[in-house]
C-alpha cells in the first residue's frame, strides 16, 4: 500500500529557502570582485584570472539555482507571494552575477588600468555598491519570517527599515560614482579615448550591481506593503 | 428469516473479518495524514506519534465513535422497507465492507486518492437504491452527509485562517513574540481540552454508564480544560530563549512553545479522527450484528453492542502498529513546511470541525477537512508554497469513490444474494 497522498502532495516545495540562496550566490559572486580590483590594481593578471574563474563558477551556480527555482515553480501553487513578483526578484537577482562577471570579464580581457589617483575612490566605490547587494542579501533572509507572520506587525517593520537603510546606501554610491565620473572627466584627455571609454561603462557597471540591490529592495517592499 | 437462522454465525464472522480489516486499513493508512502534520512540524517523534495516536485514536473510537457508527447502521438506509427480508440488509452491509476495502485497496496500490467515508458511504447507498429500492435510501440523510463534505473543509478552513491570525496578531507580529508565547498559549491548551471533553462528555460516554447533563458536561469539560492548561504551562517552564538558535531563523525559540501546545492537538486529532472514522469499518458491521442477534428482527432501538466499538479501535491500533508508523514517517517527512505554530492552527481546526461532526454524527474524512484546514493557514499567508492540485483531485476522489464504491458493492451484494439465497 502507498500512503493515501493528497494531503502530502499539498505542501509544494516552498520557494522562500532557493530564493534566499540564491541571492547569496549572487552576492558572493559580486563580492569576489574586491579581490579582483586588488589583483588588477597590482597588474597581477594571473591572480585576476583566477578570481574572475571563480566569478564565472559562482555565477553559473547562482543560474543553476535560478533555473532550479523556475522548474518549481507551477502556476498551480498558491503563494503568499505573487508568483510574478517572486520571478522579478530572481530575474533582478540573477543579474547582479551577471554583472559581476561581465565587469571581471571585460576588465580581464582588455587588461584594463586603473588611473592611480582614481584607485582609492574607485575601490570605496566597490566596497559601496558591494554593501548594497550585502543589504539585500540581509532583507531577503528575512523572507520566511515574514511568511509566517502574514507579512504584518513588528516583523514588517523590521523589513522596512531595512528597506531604507539600503536605499540610503544606494544613494551613497550614487554620490560617489559622481565624484568618480567627474574625476575621470578631468583626466580623460590624458588618457587613451578607447580606454576611457570602458572606463566610463566599468563605472556604470559596479553602479549597476547596486542599482539591480535596489530593484530587489524595491519589489521586497511590494511584498509589504499592501 | 431461514438463512439468518441457518447462516447467522458464519455471516456475523464474515462481517467481523471484513469490518476488521476496513478499521486496520485506516489504522494503516488514514491515521498517516491525522499525525503527519504533528511529525512534519517535529513537535513529535515518529514514535511519540504512534503512541499518541494508539491511546487517542482508541479513546475516540471507543468513547465518541458512537453517533457516527450509528449513521452509517442504520441512519442511511430506511429499515421499514426491509420488513420481512432482513437477510438483504445483511448482504448489503457486508458486501459494502467488501467494496470498500476492495476499492480502498486498489485505489491506494495506484496512489489515487480516497477516502475511506466516501468509499463506504458510496457503498451504501448503492446496494440499497439498486438491490433493494431507492427508496430504501435515506436520501434527506444522505443529503445532509454529502453537504457536510463541503461543509467541513470551508469549515475547517475558516477555524485555521483565524485561529493563525489571532496567533499572529496576539504572538508572532508583536516586540516580544516569546513571552507572548509563554503567555497564550496555554489558553489555547485550554481550548483543545475543553471542545474534546465537551463532546466525549454529551456525547460520548452514555455507553460506558455515565450519563451526565449538558450543564454538567459543560463543567466537566472547563474543568478539563483548566487542567490541561495548567499541564501546558507546566510543560512551558522548560522552554528557555536561546539567542544563538534565533539567528537564521528568529522564531526557533517560539516555535518551541508551540510544540508544546502541538502535542496537545495531535492528542485532539488522533481522538477526532478515531471518532469518525472508526464508523467507516464498524458501523456496517453492528448493522449486521443486531440484525442477526435480534433473530432476523429489524430492531432500531437495541442499542449497539459495545464490544463492536472495541473490535473496531482494537482493528485502528493493529493497523497503525503494523503499518502505519512507515506511513506517517513518509507523511511527515514531507510537510516540514508546517512549522508547529502554523501546523497547531490547522491541526486544532480540523480536530474540532471533525469532532463536532463525529458528536452530531455525520461521518466525514478527516484527510478534506485537514486540506481545508491547511488552506485557511495559506489564505492568512502563513505558508509559502500550497498545490492547488490538491483541490482538484479531492473533487476528483467525490466523483469517482462514490459510483466506484457503489458498483463494487452492487455487484457483491447480488454474488452473496445467489450464494446464500
Amino acid at each position: 500500500m502507498v500512503a493515501n497522498s493528497s494531503f502530502m502532495k499539498m505542501f509544494a516545495q516552498s520557494p522562500v529557502k532557493p530564493l534566499q540562496q540564491h541571492i547569496e550566490k549572487a552576492h558572493s559572486c559580486a563580492i569576489e570582485l574586491v579581490p579582483f580590483f586588488e589583483a588588477v590594481l597590482a597588474k597581477d593578471w594571473t591572480e585576476a584570472e583566477k578570481v574572475q574563474q571563480r566569478i564565472t563558477k559562482l555565477e553559473h551556480e547562482a543560474d543553476e539555482l535560478k533555473q532550479y527555482l523556475r522548474q518549481h515553480l507551477p502556476k498551480s501553487l498558491f503563494m503568499p507571494i505573487p508568483r510574478t513578483t517572486l520571478l522579478d526578484l530572481l530575474r533582478m537577482q540573477d543579474r547582479i552575477a551577471n554583472k559581476a562577471q561581465d565587469i571581471a570579464g571585460i576588465m580581464l580581457g582588455r587588461q584594463m588600468q586603473i588611473p592611480e589617483s582614481m584607485e582609492e575612490l574607485m575601490m570605496e566605490y566597490l566596497k559601496c555598491s558591494l554593501s548594497v547587494t550585502n543589504q539585500a542579501v540581509k532583507a531577503l533572509n528575512e523572507l520566511d519570517e515574514l511568511v509566517v507572520t502574514g507579512f504584518r506587525g513588528r516583523e514588517a517593520e523590521v523589513v522596512e527599515k531595512m528597506l531604507t537603510r539600503l536605499e540610503e546606501l544606494e544613494s551613497e554610491t550614487d554620490s560617489r560614482e559622481k565624484k568618480l565620473r567627474y574625476m575621470l572627466f578631468q583626466l580623460e584627455t590624458e588618457l587613451p579615448p578607447v580606454e576611457v571609454m570602458f572606463l566610463y561603462n566599468i563605472i556604470d557597471w559596479i553602479g549597476e550591481l547596486a542599482d539591480r540591490a535596489e530593484q530587489v529592495g524595491s519589489r521586497f517592499q511590494l511584498l509589504i506593503a499592501r | 428469516m431461514e438463512i439468518i437462522a441457518q447462516y447467522g454465525g458464519v455471516l456475523v464472522i464474515l462481517a467481523c473479518v471484513v469490518g476488521f480489516f476496513m478499521a486496520w486499513g485506516v489504522g494503516a493508512n488514514d491515521v498517516a495524514n491525522a499525525m503527519g502534520t504533528s511529525v512534519g512540524s517535529k513537535a513529535l517523534t515518529i514514535k511519540q506519534a504512534i503512541i499518541i495516536a494508539i491511546i487517542f485514536e482508541f479513546a475516540g473510537a471507543y468513547l465518541a465513535g458512537g453517533e457516527v457508527t450509528a449513521t452509517v447502521r442504520k441512519g442511511i438506509i430506511d429499515p421499514t422497507l426491509l420488513a420481512g427480508q432482513p437477510e438483504l440488509l445483511v448482504f448489503g452491509m457486508i458486501s459494502a465492507l467488501l467494496a470498500a476495502g476492495i476499492w480502498l485497496l486498489i485505489a491506494t496500490s495506484y496512489g489515487w486518492p480516497v477516502s475511506t467515508t466516501h468509499s463506504i458511504v458510496g457503498a451504501i447507498v448503492g446496494f440499497a437504491a439498486v438491490g433493494i429500492s431507492v427508496d430504501a435510501v435515506a436520501w434527506g440523510k444522505v443529503g445532509k452527509i454529502v453537504a457536510s463534505w463541503v461543509v467541513s473543509p470551508v469549515m475547517a478552513g475558516t477555524l485555521a485562517y483565524f485561529l493563525f491570525r489571532s496567533v499572529q496578531r496576539l504572538i508572532l507580529d508583536t516586540a516580544d513574540p516569546f513571552d507572548n508565547a509563554k503567555r497564550y498559549i496555554p489558553f489555547y491548551i485550554f481550548l483543545v481540552g475543553f471542545i474534546i471533553a465537551m463532546v466525549t462528555f454529551t456525547k460520548g460516554l452514555k455507553h460506558i454508564g455515565l450519563d451526565l447533563s449538558f450543564g454538567e458536561s459543560a463543567m466537566m469539560a472547563v474543568i478539563a480544560g483548566i487542567a490541561l492548561a495548567l499541564l501546558g504551562t507546566w510543560m512551558e517552564r522548560r522552554v528557555k530563549y536561546d539567542k544563538k538558535e534565533n539567528e537564521d531563523y528568529h522564531f526557533t525559540s517560539v516555535e518551541k512553545v508551540f510544540g508544546i501546545l502541538m502535542m496537545f492537538t495531535a492528542c485532539a486529532m488522533a481522538f477526532a479522527h478515531g471518532s469518525n472514522d472508526v464508523a467507516n469499518a464498524v458501523g456496517p458491521l453492528a448493522a449486521v450484528v443486531s440484525v442477526i442477534g435480534a433473530g432476523g428482527e429489524l430492531a432500531q432501538k437495541s442499542a449497539m453492542p459495545s464490544w463492536i466499538l472495541l473490535l473496531g479501535g482494537a482493528g485502528i491500533v493493529l493497523g497503525l502498529v503494523m503499518y502505519g508508523h512507515k506511513v506517517i514517517a513518509t507523511v511527515g517527512n514531507n510537510i516540514t513546511e508546517l512549522t508547529p505554530s502554523r501546523g497547531f492552527a490547522a491541526t486544532l481546526a480540523a480536530a474540532t470541525t471533525v469532532v463536532i461532526a463525529s458528536g452530531t454524527g455525520l461521518p466525514i474524512s478527516t484527510t478534506h477537512t485537514l486540506v481545508g484546514a491547511v488552506l485557511g493557514v495559506g489564505l492568512a499567508r502563513g505558508i509559502s508554497a500550497l498545490n492547488l492540485r490538491v483541490v482538484g483531485t479531492i473533487f476528483m476522489s467525490w466523483i469517482v469513490t462514490l459510483p466506484a464504491g457503489a458498483g463494487l458493492a452492487i455487484m457483491i451484494f447480488f454474488m452473496l444474494k445467489g450464494i446464500f439465497g
